[in-house]
C-alpha cells in the first residue's frame, strides 16, 4: 500500500453519499424539502391527522344498539354534554381546581425561586437547579402513587398528626379533594419554579440598584420592578400547571373519589365504548386552553419559555 | 433577615418535592407486606420476587422496546427538522416549533385520545407499534430543543471555513457539523427515553392490552398482596427516569434551558 494519502475532496471518484451531497448543496430548496419531508410527514399525519380525526369523531355518534359508530354529522354528543348538569359541573370544578393550583403553585415556587437567581451562589444555584429538575422528571405514576401511600390510613401523615395529638386525620386526608389538591401542586411545581427562576435571572441587577438608588423599599422594587418583569415567566409556568391540571386523570382517579374532564373521556372510551362522546368531551380543554394560550400570548409568556 | 426566611422557605420547599420520592424509595426495602410507617424492619427479599415475576419481565422488555425505538425515530425527525429550520430562512419556521411543542403543550390527553379514534377508524389494531408512535411524537421536541439549541450557539463560521478549505457538505457534516452536535443528540436521546419509558397517559390509549411498566403498576397498585412488588418496580421506575436526565445533564449544557418546557 504506497497510497496512504488521505482522501482528498477532488478525488476522482466521489462515494455516492458524496455526490448526492454535492448535487444537493447546489439545490438548497431541494435540500430543504429532503430534510422537511420525513418530520413534515410524521406531523402531517400521524399527529395533525388524528387531531383531524378527533374532530370528526366529536360530530359522530355511538348507535346505542350495536355498539357502531355512525359516521354521519350531529351535535347529539354537544346537546348531551350542556343538558346533563352532571358534564357542566365536571368542567367547572376541573377549572376551578387548576386555577387554585396555579395560583398556590405561583406562590410556593416565588421564594425558591428568588433564592436560587438572586441569593444562592452559582455553585449553589447549579446545586438547586438540578433539585428542582430531577423531581420534575422523576416518574409521574411513581410519585401519584407515593402520594397515596403518603395519605393512606396509618400512612406517614397519620402518624405525623398523631404526634402533634390530632387522631382524626383520616376525615380530612385520605382518599379527598383536600389530597387530590395538594397532589397536583405537588406534581407541577417544579414545572412554576423552573420558568420564574430563569425570568429573575434575566432581570439586571442596575434595575434593582437603580430602584434602591431612587428610593424604593423592598417592597415597592418588588412590587413595581421585580413582579412586572417577571410576569411573562409566570404566565408561562401557569400554562403548564393549568393545562397539565385539566388534561389529568390519573390523580383524580387515585388519590380522589372526584371525576375530572379526563376521566369522563378516559371512562367514555375505555369502559363506555364511546369514543365520538370521549372525542366531543376532549375539545373542551382544548377550547379551554387556546383561549388560555391566546391571552397568555398578549402577555408575552411565549418568549418567556 | 429576609434572607433567612427566604433560605427556610427554599429549604422547606426541597423537602416537599423530595419526601414522596423518599418514601418510595424506603418502602421498596420494606420487610412486611402491610404498608405501614414507621417501617418495623428492612430487608431486600422483594427485589428478587419482581425480578422473578413473569409479568414485570414482560412490562420491563416491552417498555424497554419501545423507548429505545421511539428515541431512535425521535432522533431522526428532530435533528432532521432541527437543521430544517436552523439552515434555512424562510416562512413557517415559527408553526414548525410551534407544531413540534403542540404534543407536549396539550394535555396528554388529547393526543392518547385523537391517536386511539385515529387507529380504531382505520381498523389498525392496538399494540406495541402504536405505543411507538405515539411516544415518537412527543419525543421529537426533546431532540429538536436540544440540537437547535446547539445549533444556534455553534458558529457557522466553522463550517465556511471547512467548505473554503475544500470539504464537500458531506464532509463538513461528518467532521465538522456532526461532532459539534454529538453531544447533544447523546443528551437529547437520554431524554426522549426517560420520556418514553415513564409515560402512562398517551400509551394507556393506545397499547390495548400490552403493560408497560407504568401501566403495570397502574394495574397492580390497588391489589394489596402487590404492594411489595409494587414498590419494587416503582423505586426502579424513579431511578429510571431520574438517571437519564442526571446524564443527560452532565454531557450537554442545552439541556438546562430546554429541559423546563421539555415535559
Amino acid at each position: 500500500m504506497t497510497t496512504a494519502e488521505p482522501a482528498r475532496p477532488n478525488a476522482p471518484a466521489p462515494s455516492a453519499p458524496r455526490r448526492l451531497s454535492a448535487w444537493l448543496h447546489e439545490r438548497p430548496r431541494l435540500r430543504l424539502g429532503a430534510l422537511l419531508v420525513a418530520p413534515f410527514g410524521w406531523f402531517g399525519v400521524v399527529y395533525f391527522g388524528s387531531l383531524a380525526v378527533l374532530f370528526a369523531y366529536a360530530f359522530w355518534s355511538l348507535d346505542p344498539q350495536t355498539g357502531v359508530v355512525v359516521k354521519s354529522f350531529t351535535l347529539s354528543n354537544f346537546q348531551r354534554m350542556v343538558t346533563d348538569p352532571v358534564y357542566g359541573a365536571i368542567v367547572q370544578r376541573t377549572v376551578a381546581v387548576a386555577a387554585i393550583v396555579t395560583v398556590a403553585d405561583a406562590l410556593i415556587a416565588f421564594p425558591i425561586a428568588y433564592y436560587m437567581a438572586r441569593v444562592a451562589s452559582p455553585r449553589r444555584r447549579a446545586l438547586l437547579f438540578m433539585s428542582v429538575l430531577l423531581p420534575l422528571w422523576a416518574s409521574y405514576l411513581v410519585k401519584v402513587y407515593a402520594w397515596r401511600v403518603i395519605v393512606a390510613p396509618s400512612g406517614i401523615l397519620d402518624w405525623a398528626f398523631h404526634l402533634v395529638g390530632i387522631t382524626d386525620s383520616s376525615s380530612v386526608l385520605g382518599v379527598s379533594d383536600v389530597s387530590m389538591t395538594i397532589v397536583f401542586i405537588y406534581m407541577w411545581l417544579p414545572y412554576m419554579i423552573l420558568p420564574i427562576y430563569a425570568g429573575l435571572e434575566r432581570i439586571p441587577s442596575s434595575y434593582l440598584e437603580a430602584s434602591a438608588d431612587l428610593g424604593a423599599r423592598s417592597g415597592q422594587t418588588f412590587r413595581r420592578v421585580i413582579l412586572p418583569l417577571v410576569l411573562p415567566a409566570l404566565v408561562a409556568g401557569s400554562i403548564f400547571t393549568f393545562s397539565l391540571t385539566l388534561g389529568d386523570y390519573i390523580i383524580p382517579q387515585l388519590v380522589s373519589n372526584t371525576q375530572f374532564i379526563g376521566n369522563v373521556v378516559y371512562v367514555s372510551q375505555g369502559v363506555a365504548g364511546d369514543i365520538p362522546f370521549a372525542a366531543a368531551f376532549a375539545l373542551v380543554p382544548v377550547g379551554i386552553m387556546a383561549v388560555y394560550l391566546l391571552v397568555a400570548r398578549r402577555l408575552g409568556a411565549f418568549d418567556a419559555i | 433577615m429576609s434572607r433567612i426566611l427566604l433560605r427556610i422557605a427554599t429549604g422547606l420547599t426541597l423537602a416537599f418535592l423530595y419526601v414522596p420520592i423518599a418514601v418510595i424509595i424506603l418502602y421498596a426495602f420494606n420487610a412486611q407486606r402491610v404498608q405501614v410507617w414507621p417501617i418495623a424492619e428492612y430487608s431486600t427479599r422483594w427485589f428478587g420476587e419482581a425480578l422473578a415475576n413473569e409479568s414485570v419481565r414482560s412490562a420491563l422488555v416491552l417498555s424497554l422496546t419501545v423507548g429505545v425505538a421511539a428515541t431512535v425515530v425521535a432522533i431522526v425527525l428532530g435533528s432532521l427538522a432541527s437543521f430544517a429550520v436552523h439552515r434555512h430562512r424562510y416562512f413557517g419556521r415559527e408553526v414548525i416549533s410551534f407544531a413540534l411543542v403542540l404534543p407536549i403543550a396539550l394535555p396528554g390527553i388529547i393526543t392518547g385520545i385523537a391517536l386511539n379514534a385515529t387507529f380504531n377508524n382505520f381498523g389498525i389494531p392496538l399494540g406495541t407499534l402504536t405505543i411507538v408512535v405515539g411516544h415518537a411524537t412527543f419525543c421529537v421536541v426533546v431532540v429538536y430543543n436540544n440540537v437547535i439549541a446547539r445549533l444556534r450557539r455553534s458558529s457557522t463560521t466553522i463550517e465556511e471555513a471547512s467548505a473554503d478549505l475544500g470539504a464537500d457538505s458531506w464532509q463538513t457534516f461528518r467532521f465538522v457539523t456532526f461532532p459539534v452536535l454529538r453531544t447533544a443528540i447523546v443528551a437529547a436521546g437520554l431524554l426522549a427515553f426517560a420520556l418514553s419509558f415513564d409515560e402512562i397517559i398517551v400509551t394507556t390509549f393506545t397499547a390495548g392490552t400490552q403493560e408497560t411498566l407504568p401501566i403495570w403498576i397502574f394495574n397492580h397498585l390497588r391489589l394489596p398482596n402487590q404492594r411489595p412488588i409494587v414498590n419494587v418496580v416503582a423505586m426502579f421506575l424513579i431511578l429510571m427516569s431520574v438517571i437519564p436526565v442526571y446524564l443527560a445533564q452532565r454531557v450537554s449544557s442545552e439541556t438546562t434551558g430546554a429541559a423546563a418546557t421539555n415535559r
